[in-house]
């Protein structure tokens, strides 16, 4: 079908850098997030390179000891609060929400606009904090170290944490506030794409979540900069209280990184399968069950910790009873597969790396919330090779699997797809030969955050290492690629997937007001086989 | 007993202690559950992408949306085989909290970046222990500054130290050898540096070990001797000008405080009493007694715990 | 006089001069005013919620210690100035009266009643903070800021100094919270001065008032726990 990208687009409704820096335009704010996040990853990148390099050896002769200490502080801060965290939320949840619902833009465009420069100011807190010297804390900045031992940045990064969780609770609110009152006439809540859901779920994460972590690194922050003690032992504070608050938010972060990621997943699958979703209110309420329980086991992560047997056990029969819902969503996504019309196009392959990796990743899951092994696996290579599959081998595909499906709708243009194929490929490649081996070491017995080790670990580190070298390449391809595509690639129809969702019913790049006129909307979604029907009576 | 894929790559730990077997079978019950649903959902996704595939002349067969009786089978069975892992898991655990009463004491301060450890008899190690095959032991620890972890992999245990408070881990080695001992919570500079051994021996050469011992005093005879530097004995004494309660018989019992709570007298509870003695007022007794903290290290502190409950010999 | 329409529409316009009058305009996203209004109405109650988190992880602190140290937070809670503290409460509670009194102003239209009840409002914010520091300087003088300079005479003075720890927290987090507010009822006072709000239109004053009456609420569980423990007798 001939490309009729309009004369008119967000992209070109206004020149200027002022009109970028200044936009309410949801979906040029959503753009300024992939910049920021783009760089923080790639920050995050560098040091875990570094950190892989330095593992080489058993004897950590790249760096000294306290500097692969701040060389793995930093790629868990800015990994986790500095691009997992908002990427597909802040990007795609931005760019897509809107449109996905039949709305000009989000509630309140200009504390978008603001929380764009909060998050920028707390990553540049935060990066000053690593170029001044660095946090040694690991980003769990424990007590009592993070507040009485380590003579690092600890203020300044705590307090860039603190800055971008603002962030993320003006994002979550914005998101929240929409979805309830900003659809379009005839999109129920059981309408909407399974997108929308993932990313009303999330919210409520950031909501509920956020302002725990941001108290909580304010107490450290007040504790090392006025030496009070709240969590001294010393005064009779009490440093298993510092891991309680600090979880509460961090395990629900980690399905605030996990749930958008499946949102996409759920877009991405009917679309290539041309099938409606198999168990579509399943998987509805699976998102709002998930991140429910998700509030209620963060225990998990202190099994060893000496906190109580009893918590310990409840925290063990809820941790499984979370991964239940996921495990729903898991063989709902393979059911829609069954009699469908395969499409290996590029999203489609990451959402299926996704399935796969998500899988392992979560059944792994399972062995450490069996508490009788997490004893022995905890805060080992087991723990980091889990957490692994399901940020990277998860919700980074799921990301740039959704970057691929809505880049055509971002901008306007495709991108190569054989490009992108062979970099899917390196990456699940990569992926795997980089985190597999560490579970055997995980279970050998090699601890985390160790810069040297014994020497019989050397091999499974060394083809970790080369894993992620591997990985590295097929990140930077579609940087490459998909920049390339902006200037030079084929402009893209309003529907080049023959996707369903209100997103695909304008043109690409969308106009600044996403719509000429309020969509009203009938059809549940995902009702492929009707839409290809009707192509084929069109075309015959 | 260590598989290897090529000469020298480990890929499983050894087994050496009583626990390590249980674990091991439960971790081969979740591979066996992960590999089985695993393989399936790979291979389902790739029969399904290659049958269904979209090509020249493909027509789809109706599909369904949903199926009530589908969502109810995967959702139970998952959740009944979770539940099994669940139990399974939670037993292991319960069994690792609880040493047996004839464990062999010993005692470990953690302090960055070394183990201190101290035994009954009175003998000290850095950075490694001697401990028999074929009996319990049982560690009492605690840190001097920030929390550190004791983590032996053949035994497949692990316990965080606290500082301000005692954890405790046992074990019973099953076989004769050295093994690693990690530190496994993240502590600054020389974290992955603050590592050591266990040196299981069988019982006639550990027999020797502790025969070959410089008379060290006993950690109760420290105990006794801090106990009359730091002037306990002029209020904890046996007669009528006592203004602090009895010690001998002490440890292990309850203990009724003002007010009316009764608690059990355990190390916790000892060592709270010296740093923090306001805490927990016993019945009948006025609250004079000052703190000690920073009078004495964690290590001297076990030692009076050490002796007070030495004390209980004297009342039998 | 034709009545100011309160309907409230896209574009419009009431009696000129009256509160209000220059009607605010539904801005771009939203189908209509009452779009706009419930929207905002929403966001800020999803906001209060981050608040309640954000108190809520310094309280759980706050109730973990002194269900250790009950003895201690009596013994720190009684060197609290409980007549500032008690006056401090009766001055909040009233500024959440006056506050409530300027909202129902902005919906019935009266500009002086309003300017006078949101500026009555910031004077008893600023006077609550002006007793807060006269508070804080006491116990400067008196050598219990936790700190290398914290002196507690009696047996378990660590546990107070945790006492007094959570005390500033608390009391300073709020603080800052009401500094805040004292900055959006002066951004309110000045917009109210000018006409703005009025019966079809007094969104900003009704969530900052929601916001106030949240800060307030605050206290009012700060005021018991910090002040008043083992105070019967």
């Amino acid at each position: 079908m001939e490309a009729a990208r309009p004369a008119v687009h967000y992209l070109n409704a206004d020149y200027g850098v002022r009109s970028w820096l200044f936009t309410r335009d949801h979906k040029r704010i959503g753009l300024l997030y992939l910049a920021s996040i783009t760089a923080m990853f790639a920050l995050g990148g560098m040091a875990a390179l570094l950190v892989r390099l330095d593992l080489l050896t058993p004897a950590g002769d790249l760096v000294s000891d306290d500097t692969y200490n701040k060389l793995f502080t930093m790629h868990g801060i800015i990994m986790v609060f500095f691009f997992l965290v908002p990427s597909i939320p802040a990007v795609l949840g931005n760019f897509l929400v809107p449109l996905m619902i039949g709305a000009r833009d989000l509630a309140f465009p200009t504390l978008n606009l603001l929380s764009w420069y909060i998050f920028n100011l707390g990553a540049l807190v935060t990066l000053w904090a690593v170029l001044t010297g660095g946090v040694d804390t690991g980003w769990t900045f424990y007590v009592p170290f993070s507040t009485a031992a380590s003579n690092t940045n600890v203020v300044a990064a705590a307090l860039g944490i603190f800055i971008s969780g603002f962030s993320s609770i003006l994002t979550g609110l914005n998101f929240i506030v929409t979805i309830h009152r900003m659809r379009a006439p005839g999109m129920s809540w059981l309408k909407m794409p399974l997108f929308i859901w993932s990313i009303y779920a999330t919210s409520f994460i950031f909501i509920l979540g956020t302002p725990v972590i941001a108290i909580t690194l304010a107490l450290v922050g007040i504790e090392r900069l006025f030496h009070i003690g709240i969590f001294d032992p010393a005064l009779g504070g009490d440093p298993i209280l510092f891991q309680h608050l600090f979880w509460f938010y961090s395990h629900p972060a980690v399905y605030i990184m996990i749930l958008p990621s499946m949102g996409v997943v759920s877009e991405i699958i009917p679309c290539f399968s041309r099938n409606r979703i198999f168990g579509y209110s399943f998987i509805a309420v699976s998102s709002l069950a998930i991140a429910m329980l998700g509030f209620l086991v963060w225990g998990h992560h202190m099994f060893v910790s000496g906190q109580s047997v009893n918590a310990g056990l409840i925290f063990s029969f809820l941790s499984f009873a979370v991964a239940i819902p996921s495990a729903i969503k898991v063989f709902n996504w393979t059911a829609t597969l069954y009699r469908g019309s395969i499409w290996l196009q590029a999203p489609m392959l990451y959402a299926l790396g996704f399935i796969g990796l998500f899988t392992i990743g979560g059944l792994t899951g399972l062995f450490l919330a069996s508490i009788g092994i997490d004893v022995h696996v905890t805060d080992t290579y087991f723990v980091v090779a889990h957490f692994h599959y399901i940020m990277v081998g998860g919700a980074v595909m799921g990301y740039l699997g959704g970057i691929h499906y809505w880049w055509p709708k971002i901008s306007g243009k495709t991108y190569p797809e054989g490009w992108a194929k062979i970099a899917a490929l390196i990456v699940f490649i990569g992926f795997n030969l980089t985190f597999f081996p560490q579970f055997v070491l995980g279970y050998l017995g090699m601890p985390r955050r160790y810069h040297v080790y014994p020497p019989e670990f050397q091999v499974l580190n060394v083809m970790s290492t080369a894993g992620a070298s591997i990985l590295g390449i097929g990140y930077l391809l579609p940087i490459l690629y998909l920049v390339w595509s902006m200037r030079y690639g084929q402009a893209a129809s309003e529907n080049p997937w023959h996707a369903t969702g209100l997103e695909w019913q304008t043109p690409s790049p969308p106009p600044t007001e996403n719509f000429s006129e309020t969509p009203i909307v009938v059809d549940g979604p995902y009702m492929y086989r009707e839409l290809d029907a009707e192509e084929v009576k069109r075309v015959a | 007993m260590i598989p290897s894929l090529i000469s020298g790559l480990p890929l499983f730990p050894e087994r050496a202690s009583t626990m390590a077997s249980r674990v091991d079978a439960l971790y081969f019950f979740l591979i066996g559950v992960s590999a089985f649903f695993a393989v399936l959902i790979a291979t389902l996704i790739v029969v399904f992408a290659i049958r269904y595939r979209r090509r020249e002349g493909y027509v789809q067969e109706p599909a369904p949306e949903g199926a009530l009786a589908l969502e109810v089978t995967w959702t139970a069975i998952p959740l009944g085989l979770v539940m099994v892992m669940f139990v399974w898991g939670a037993s292991i655990f319960v069994a690792m909290q609880r040493p047996p009463d004839d464990a062999l004491q010993a005692f470990v301060v953690g302090r960055r970046w070394m183990w201190k450890v101290q035994h009954v008899d009175g003998r000290r190690e850095i950075d490694q222990i001697h401990v028999p095959v074929g009996r319990s032991v049982k560690l009492t620890m605690t840190s001097e500054d920030v929390i550190h972890s004791f983590f032996v992999p053949a035994f497949r245990v692990k316990q965080d130290a606290v500082p301000g408070r005692y954890t405790t881990l046992w074990f019973q080695a099953t076989k004769p050898g050295t093994y690693h001992l990690f530190c496994a919570e993240y502590c600054g500079t020389q974290h992955s540096r603050m590592i050591g051994q266990v040196i299981a021996l069988e019982p006639a050469d550990y027999a020797a070990w502790l025969a070959g011992s410089s008379g060290a005093q006993s950690m109760a005879q420290a105990g006794g001797a801090t106990f009359e530097q730091l002037g306990c004995a002029s209020c904890h004494r046996d007669d009528s000008q006592a203004r602090g309660p009895a010690l001998a018989g002490l440890a292990g019992r309850p203990v009724q405080l003002q007010g009316g709570t009764v608690v059990v007298a355990d190390d916790a509870y000892l060592r709270e009493s010296i740093l923090n003695p306001q805490a927990k007022i016993v019945a009948g007794y006025q609250p004079i007694m000052p703190t000690f903290q920073g009078l004495v290290s964690e290590e001297g502190l076990l030692q009076l715990i050490a002796y007070i409950k030495s004390l209980q010999a004297k009342v039998n | 006089m034709p009545e100011t329409s309160t309907t409230a529409g896209a574009g419009t316009v009431a009696r000129p001069g009256s509160p209000g009058a220059r009607a605010h305009a539904v801005a771009h996203q939203f189908e209509d005013a009452e779009q706009q209004y419930e929207a905002a109405n929403l966001g800020m109650w999803v906001f209060l919620v981050t608040e309640v988190l954000f108190f809520g992880g310094m309280f759980t602190v706050y109730v973990v210690y002194r269900s250790m140290f009950p003895a201690a937070f009596a013994a720190g809670s009684h060197e609290l100035d409980f007549v500032l503290g008690t006056v401090n409460t009766a001055v909040l509670i009233t500024s959440s009266l006056t506050m409530a009194l300027a909202v129902h102003a902005a919906r019935a239209g009266g500009r002086g009643a309003q300017v006078a009840w949101l500026a009555a409002t910031m004077a008893l914010g600023a006077v609550f903070l002006g007793i807060k520091l006269t508070e804080y300087a006491h116990k400067f003088a008196e050598h219990l800021v936790p700190g290398p300079s914290f002196r507690f005479a009696g047996p378990d003075a660590p546990q107070a100094e945790l006492f007094f720890s959570l005390y500033f927290v608390l009391t300073g987090f709020h603080a800052v919270h009401m500094v805040i507010g004292l900055g959006l009822l002066g951004v309110l006072t000045t917009l109210a001065w000018r006409g703005r709000f009025g019966p079809s239109y007094f969104t900003p004053v009704e969530v900052s008032g929601l916001y106030w009456h949240f800060v307030d609420l605050i206290w009012i569980f700060l005021y018991p726990l910090l002040y008043l423990i083992d105070r019967h007798h």
